[in-house]
């Protein structure tokens, strides 16, 4: 191969600026190197400091997270998190945001974010056998969110469907604060051998580096620079970012990787995602206190005349990064090449600790690999609670009509985009495909998937509500993770670990700095409360436009086992003449609800204070109820409260309800009794010869318990109180409301 | 008057189907393929008053509906 010719501009203040370098991060580049830096470098500097790459903002902040258990086996700073799960099998799981990128072109976005988790995790040895997504939109009345609503959905169909690991679960939220800057969180889970977990260290000297998969071209260039900006209104002008997802190229890339990992021929392994070439190669040598030296005429390019500056710089997908011993080069190539897919000897490990860059023998890029990875600057930003804060929260709920039409009421919640069936969406999805999904999507408050070779079930549920985190950031994290942790406990698994993604706007803004520290103090405390450690994830910042940053969005997606997959409940109501159940406190408050923001347009108050100790002997009690086969359907209250979740729990099972709600009515509006939000509760069915052994139970357990009603033959859902009728609706009415609202709001034509 | 539209992948983005199209080409045993790119042709035939005003709307289709401009780039020839 011939070296082109290589033209690269003068490194002048602009340029430096243009790279989102501060003047004080260029003079720390000055120091480390004794030099002004390359062009290449620059490029390097660029994108590794980037908020994207560094967490700079974060670091300080995610370190308060609880990250050990006895079943930990690695917590956050690999590709992924891994926990044990018995019989020497483990479980990989991490999440990512792809918002920015969605944005710009939300098929691709979307897809390769998809591509990208996938990636982080059979990089640690797993296979993939789970997807979920949490996404969020601004109103869908306006044509362009229809646009990329259905773009994103189609992406991550096209994605997820092509490479057959099946997408279960997940969220869907509508709000005005996502209209300049739609939320893309995906998830994904592995299963892996215990004692053949891979990490992405570049350890042995000497030790070959081995790029497989695609070939490297000029697409995504600067794509983690971008995610660290806010958009302007030339957003659209930042389009060569973008790049296209093959899903063929990566489930062969999957199928290589792991054989290669079957035949022990790989060292390390780490996927080449934002920042590419350059951040897999830095990250993994800085974990090993290693070198790395790469010679890039010797990488395989799709387009020529490509400068090193954009090889390294290059987010084209589907590409991994191994260090392997040269002894088993041959057999490695081979696999690769037996897989279609290109491999090439482009380096090896040293054991200075230098990132060192060759093109054509020329060395072009030489910087100390931990500076640019796991010392790269960290920041305390300055915190401030936001002015309008103490104002938001004053609610005066007299001042608040109880609207007495609650047929009407309940319609209303039932087809609001943010509690309406997400049937539409998830029959894009494959959600069958590997024959393991237990629980399936809008079945139960968490998708459960079964795990051969054994009767255990894994249960994932991903939450976040954001409108709790913007009126209380730190009790909105408190009831993010509960919600969260309470879906899995649901479903009659017991929660295990949690992964995040943290969606916030512009971190050198004081306000946005301490909504974060205050949300992840609130996770942190619900996490130690229910001993649930972190063990992966991932911060967005910059989600803003135009100065508006989106509501606080830390998303997380907590993991947990049920021993026996069989016995995994679901929310609807299985038999006539069932007895409902509510388990948890009896009331909750209007503050932040849906009720408020849908009927009454109020976005105001605090969320329901969060009783942490109620939540876990809740989820303690939820897992034996289960285990004991006491219960036959379960569902936990969030969004539109007590009345929503028995509502959901008629339409999913086709039963009628008759409840008569006069022991926890005291003293209480209606509407709060109704539609109230607060954490902690679940509504369960039993057949009435387990009541009397549930309410011993709870007892022991210290959770409240009001038997509330029970499932009836003629198919209508009634509430009542003392008798008095306060909603009387057919199913069939109820039901067409919450299933087919969201198909009617996106056929509208505006 | 006839519109004839030609679309195909930005030069710098990988085009999956053209890469398949490649693999599969060379498996056959055809020789010195260096890339293969698949794109679109659209025709559209529509009456106009104008050659100019034909572009005029053409060129409209194009960026609002025909083509994704973030990945895709086109030309388009106006016959009478």
């Amino acid at each position: 191969m011939k070296r082109p010719q290589m033209t690269e501009p003068q490194i002048t203040d602009r340029l430096i600026k243009e790279h989102g370098l501060k003047p004080d991060e260029y003079e720390t580049i000055l120091k480390i190197l004794g030099r002004m830096p390359t062009f290449t470098e620059l490029g390097i500097f660029s994108v590794m400091w980037s908020e994207h790459c560094s967490y700079k903002s974060s670091r300080i902040h995610l370190k308060n997270f609880p990250t050990e258990a006895p079943w930990v086996i690695q917590g956050p700073g690999e590709n992924a998190g891994v926990i044990d799960i018995g019989d020497n099998q483990a479980a990989v799981f991490k999440m990512e945001s792809h918002n920015h990128p969605s944005f710009i072109e939300p098929y691709q976005g979307a897809a390769t974010g998809v591509g990208g988790i996938l990636r982080d995790i059979f990089t640690m040895g797993a296979r993939p056998i789970a997807s979920l997504n949490s996404l969020r939109f601004g109103p869908l009345t306006d044509p362009y969110q229809k646009h990329l609503f259905s773009g994103v959905v189609s992406g991550i169909a096209g994605y997820g469907n092509c490479i057959g690991v099946p997408t279960v679960g997940g969220e869907i939220y509508v709000h005005p604060c996502y209209a300049g800057n739609i939320l893309v969180n995906a998830f994904n889970l592995g299963i892996a051998d215990i004692d053949r977990i891979f990490y992405g260290k570049a350890t042995g000297i000497g030790n070959l580096i081995v790029y497989v998969g695609s070939k490297t071209g000029k697409d995504g260039i600067h794509g983690v620079t971008m995610a660290s900006e806010e958009f302007t209104d030339d957003a659209q002008q930042k389009k060569p970012n973008v790049q296209v997802g093959d899903p063929f190229t990566e489930k062969l890339l999957l199928e290589a990787c792991l054989e290669a990992m079957k035949e022990n021929l790989i060292v390390g392994i780490q996927d080449m995602g934002g920042a590419g070439l350059t951040s897999s190669s830095s990250e993994m040598a800085a974990r090993a206190n290693m070198g790395i030296e790469l010679e890039l005429s010797r990488v395989p390019l799709r387009e020529a005349n490509m400068i090193p500056y954009e090889i390294m710089l290059s987010e084209s997908q589907e590409r991994m990064l191994i260090v392997a011993e040269e002894k088993n080069l041959e057999p490695l190539l081979s696999i690769f090449k037996k897989w279609d897919l290109e491999a090439a000897a482009i380096g090896h490990v040293s054991g200075d600790g230098y990132l060192r860059i060759k093109w054509f023998d020329e060395t072009v890029a030489e910087i100390p690999a931990s500076r640019i990875s796991t010392e790269a600057p960290m920041y305390d930003r300055p915190q401030s609670r936001p002015d309008y804060q103490d104002e938001l929260n004053i609610l005066d709920e007299s001042e608040i009509e109880v609207l007495t039409d609650n047929n009407d009421v309940l319609l209303k919640l039932l087809s609001s985009p943010n509690i309406a069936s997400k049937e539409l969406v998830w029959q894009e999805y494959d959600h069958m495909v590997r024959t393991s999904t237990v629980v399936l999507p809008g079945k139960g408050d968490a998708a459960v998937i079964r795990v051969h070779g054994s009767k255990k079930g894994i249960a994932m549920s991903v939450d976040c509500n954001s409108r709790y985190c913007y009126l209380d950031p730190y009790m909105g994290g408190i009831h993010t993770l509960t919600e969260s942790a309470r879906n899995v406990a649901a479903t009659g698994a017991k929660p295990l670990a949690v992964t995040d993604c943290l969606n916030f706007g512009n971190p050198e803004k004081p306000e946005v700095m301490w909504q974060f520290a205050e949300a992840l103090r609130g996770i942190s405390d619900a996490c130690r409360a229910l001993e649930i450690p972190v063990i992966s994830g991932n911060v967005s910042f910059y989600n803003e436009t135009k100065g508006t940053a989106i509501y606080p969005t830390p998303t997380v997606g907590v993991v947990g086992i049920i021993e026996d997959v069989s016995q995994a409940l679901t929310m609807g109501f299985k038999n006539i003449g069932d007895v409902v159940i509510l388990l948890g406190p009896s009331t909750g408050s209007l503050g932040g609800s849906e009720y408020l923001s849908l009927l009454h347009g109020i976005e105001r108050g605090l969320p329901h204070p969060v009783d942490l100790e109620m939540e876990m002997q809740l989820i303690e009690l939820m897992v034996k109820l289960c285990k004991n086969g006491l219960i036959v359907s379960s569902h936990d209250l969030s969004e539109g409260g007590l009345a929503v979740a028995l509502a959901e729990s008629s339409i999913t099972g086709n039963i009628g309800l008759n409840a008569e709600l006069k022991t926890i009515a005291k003293g209480v509006r209606t509407d709060t009794l109704l539609y109230g939000e607060s954490a902690s509760r679940i509504v369960v069915s039993a057949k009435p010869d387990a009541v009397a052994n549930i309410e011993s139970m709870t007892k022991e357990a210290s959770v409240p318990c009001h038997v509330i009603g029970k499932t009836v033959e003629n198919k209508m859902f009634k509430i009542t109180i003392d008798g008095n009728i306060l909603m009387n609706l057919p199913l069939t009415t109820i039901s067409s409301a919450y299933k087919e609202s969201l198909q009617r709001g996106l056929n509208d034509r505006v | 008057m006839k519109a004839k539209v030609y679309i195909k992948h930005r030069q710098e983005i990988l085009d999956p189907q053209g890469k398949a199209v490649l693999q599969g080409l060379n498996n056959l045993g055809f020789k010195g393929l260096t890339d293969v790119r698949v794109g679109k042709y659209i025709e559209i035939t529509l009456d106009c008053a104008s050659v100019e005003s034909a572009h005029e709307q053409v060129k409209d289709m194009c960026e609002r509906l025909l083509v994704n401009t973030v990945i895709e780039n086109y030309t388009y020839v106006i016959e009478p």
